[in-house]
């Protein structure tokens, strides 16, 4: 499964209950109402995990998590980094 | 307090049965477990049950006037009767009780409709005139004692509980879908919804008249404020001094019954004010009430504790456990009568238990002061968007939200993810719902749990424009500030806090409470006060503050306010899983038909797994197992003890003789 099918399928399960049609990769996370300020916290959570990665205060930001497509950019980059 | 009920013909006289009003009395009995009451004629049938507070002797309703042509059933307490009594008595009105029931009797009979202004209290009641068969019903301004109605089978039914009509079977038993998606959007249902199809209830600071001519229902009193430009700005001694003898004087004329009154004390700001105000000013041998909680993050026992030794009140109080919260879950629903996204009622269900026990029936609590002094959470968030609103690339104006909730901004790595969420909606200011859309968009998103069935048939449905259309026209006036304390009052205080948390909870077991701060001059006067004095910068209850300054230990005072919150993740999901179990079963779930069970079933494999729980999370459980319970046992199933030896300890029969002898099947 590629990585963005991995958050995707996280999402659909923790926070839409299995309701995934209407999630793209360009929906936004938090205009859409799909994940609260809690969810963030799973959400960081589960990255860090899955991906043995670690997140940056500053990386923290809207611009690198609020959607599919966003995610995955900063996946590519993060586990680049780490294999530099 | 009481409980009342009645039946009242609306076209050809149909027969009522005096075992057709035990039953409306029996299964509220709770509400009056001392006597009861009945008055029958040809048209209507009224009934009440007593909890004797004024007048133990003599109060016995219905009451009726010199002439018998005026009859009342009333739930409630006017605090001001004494005064209005002997006006009435200078008017010539002869009364044969001491009560404050006949009071509003005679003054309905001296001043019609216009009686309600007078009233200084919490009340819900009927008044029927023979001569001219009309019905007046009415309710207290701000909704702290609940009166439901439905008009059905050509004849109107009333009472102060749902459960009471219910008991005639010939009215069907239906959740309201919209109400549903009202209490899963504004966690609560709006102001004449109930959530059950074609029951109404009678709104706040209303009243309806139903005579042969039809039926008016009008709004008596509004919670007004004054524009920003008419509004007191500046908080001068004289305005801190008036604040301080109203309330004072509110709380003077709550202290009237035949009965000893308590307190609830729970350590924050508004009860630990009213606790001091009755301890020093009025009854040095004050009993207190508080709740505990097994779960530190919940408990504020440290502050209720110092209020207890600083004020040397006899304080009683209840530790409350999870498994407590999920045992009494049922029990609580039947009361409340609507599903529920909080648990926040079952602590004080029991608190009103032990209240009872402790051989109390009235209390005075702290309820109202957020609403009028300017004390929740999210009038300041409000204010801060709007500050924020304009200048929108600020990077430290939005800090401030960090100020307000350190617990939800505990972990500073999220700051800039948690700003984003409060940036929703801040480029319109003007938006009428500017401070609450956040909150009530995030609630909205548990409907998702909602059936395809439930979800269709709410599909052209808009619970914003229903509430828009009971906004008044002032509104648009008003300050953000002001805004949210309207919508907070209208929506929550009245369908929440003082229902499902206050009058329900407290009177199912007997317990009278009894609100100062919701005393209409006290909520007129701040009124005229600008929001900026009574939020000065971010801080809530400023006047309040003022009022107490020298009479409250600092510690109190300046206290950070805690929302008043009972636990749900690890309660609800205890070690038995009972409620889990039994209500979000598939079978369960497939009979009710209001919830998709893959969801649910995801959504506590989820809660099962994790710790803690997310507020999205915990609200979706409670509002659906809550909503499971009361479509089992108020649709499904709905029981009641009823036994036709129950007998009324007076009854007035004005029935024909033909009535009397007619066998209603």
């Amino acid at each position: 499964m590629s990585r963005v099918n991995v958050v995707k399928e996280f999402i659909i399960e923790n926070f839409l209950f299995g309701e995934g049609e209407s999630l793209d990769l360009e929906t936004d996370f938090f205009d859409k109402g799909i994940i609260d300020s809690t969810g963030v916290i799973e959400l960081v959570d589960f990255l860090e995990k899955s991906f043995a990665i670690s997140v940056d205060d500053e990386e923290l930001i809207p611009q690198n998590l609020s959607s599919l497509q966003k995610i995955d950019v900063f996946l590519n980059k993060k586990l680049a980094q780490k294999v530099a | 307090m009481c409980g009342i009920a009645g039946i009242l013909n609306l076209g050809k006289e149909q027969p009522i049965t005096p075992n057709a009003l035990r039953r409306m009395v029996s299964i509220q009995h709770h509400r009056g477990p001392d006597e009861s009451g009945a008055y029958i004629d040809n048209n209507i049938g009224l009934a009440h049950s007593r909890l004797s507070i004024i007048d133990l002797s003599e109060g016995t309703q219905p009451i009726h006037n010199e002439d018998k042509s005026l009859w009342i059933i009333y739930n409630g307490e006017v605090f001001n009767y004494p005064e209005i009594r002997q006006e009435l008595v200078k008017l010539g009105h002869k009364f044969y009780t001491t009560s404050d029931t006949e009071v509003i009797l005679h003054l309905y009979e001296e001043k019609g409709i216009n009686c309600l202004s007078e009233l200084n209290g919490q009340f819900a009641f009927a008044i029927w005139n023979s001569n001219s068969r009309t019905l007046f019903l009415a309710r207290d301004r701000v909704g702290i004692l609940p009166l439901f109605y439905t008009i059905q089978n050509k004849r109107l039914y009333f009472a102060s509980e749902i459960k009471a009509i219910f008991c005639d079977e010939e009215i069907p038993r239906e959740l309201d879908l919209e109400s549903l998606d009202q209490i899963f959007t504004f966690w609560t249902t709006l102001p004449g919804k109930t959530i059950f199809n074609n029951i109404r209830e009678l709104p706040p600071a209303h009243y309806m008249l139903i005579s042969p001519n039809g039926i008016t229902t009008n709004k008596y009193w509004y919670m007004n404020f004054l524009n920003n430009t008419e509004t007191f700005y500046r908080k001068t001694d004289d305005l801190v001094n008036e604040i301080s003898e109203t309330l004072t004087d509110a709380v003077r004329i709550r202290l009237r019954a035949d009965v000893p009154v308590g307190t609830y004390l729970s350590g924050g700001l508004d009860s630990s004010a009213l606790t001091e105000t009755v301890k020093r000013k009025f009854n040095n041998e004050l009993r207190s009430f508080g709740i505990r909680f097994e779960n530190k993050n919940y408990d504020e026992g440290s502050f209720q504790n110092e209020m207890v030794n600083y004020l040397g009140v006899d304080h009683s109080e209840i530790v409350i456990s999870n498994d407590d919260i999920a045992t009494n879950f049922e029990d609580v629903l039947w009361h409340t009568e609507k599903p529920l996204l909080r648990t926040g009622p079952i602590p004080l269900f029991l608190l009103s238990k032990l209240v009872n026990q402790s051989g109390y029936k009235v209390v005075l609590t702290g309820e109202g002061a957020d609403e009028v002094f300017g004390g929740y959470d999210i009038f300041k968030e409000a204010k801060i968007r709007n500050f924020w609103a304009k200048n929108p690339d600020s990077k430290l104006r939005p800090l401030l939200l960090a100020r307000l909730y350190p617990y939800i901004f505990k972990d500073d790595r999220l700051n800039q993810t948690l700003i984003a969420f409060f940036k929703s909606g801040i480029e319109n200011p003007d938006d009428p719902f500017f401070s609450h859309n956040i909150r009530w968009k995030n609630t909205g998103k548990i409907k998702n749990f909602f059936s395809e069935q439930v979800k269709d048939s709410n599909r052209n449905y808009d619970g914003y424009s229903e509430l828009m259309n009971l906004l008044p026209p002032s509104y648009s006036d008003w300050d953000i500030v002001t805004k949210a304390q309207f919508l907070e009052s209208m929506i929550f205080l009245s369908n929440y806090l003082l229902s499902s948390q206050g009058d329900r909870v407290a009177m199912a077991h007997s317990v009278e409470l009894r609100v100062p701060y919701l005393d209409h001059r006290v909520i007129e006067l701040l009124g005229k006060v600008n929001s900026e004095i009574k939020i000065n910068g971010l801080n809530e209850k400023h006047l309040l503050k003022k009022v107490f300054k020298d009479r409250l230990p600092a510690s109190i005072l300046n206290r950070w306010k805690n929302p008043y919150r009972a636990p749900i993740h690890k309660a609800l999901l205890n070690s038995t899983m009972s409620l889990v179990k039994e209500y979000c079963s598939e079978q369960s779930l497939k009979k009710s038909g209001l919830f998709e069970n893959v969801k649910v079933a995801r959504l506590i494999s989820k809660l099962e797994k994790s710790n803690s729980a997310g507020e999205f999370d915990e609200m979706a459980l409670v509002g659906i197992i809550s909503t499971q319970i009361i479509h089992e046992n108020f649709i499904q199933d709905f029981q009641y003890n009823y036994s036709e030896s129950d007998s009324f300890n007076q009854f007035f029969d004005y029935r024909s003789v033909n009535q009397k002898f007619t066998k209603v099947v």
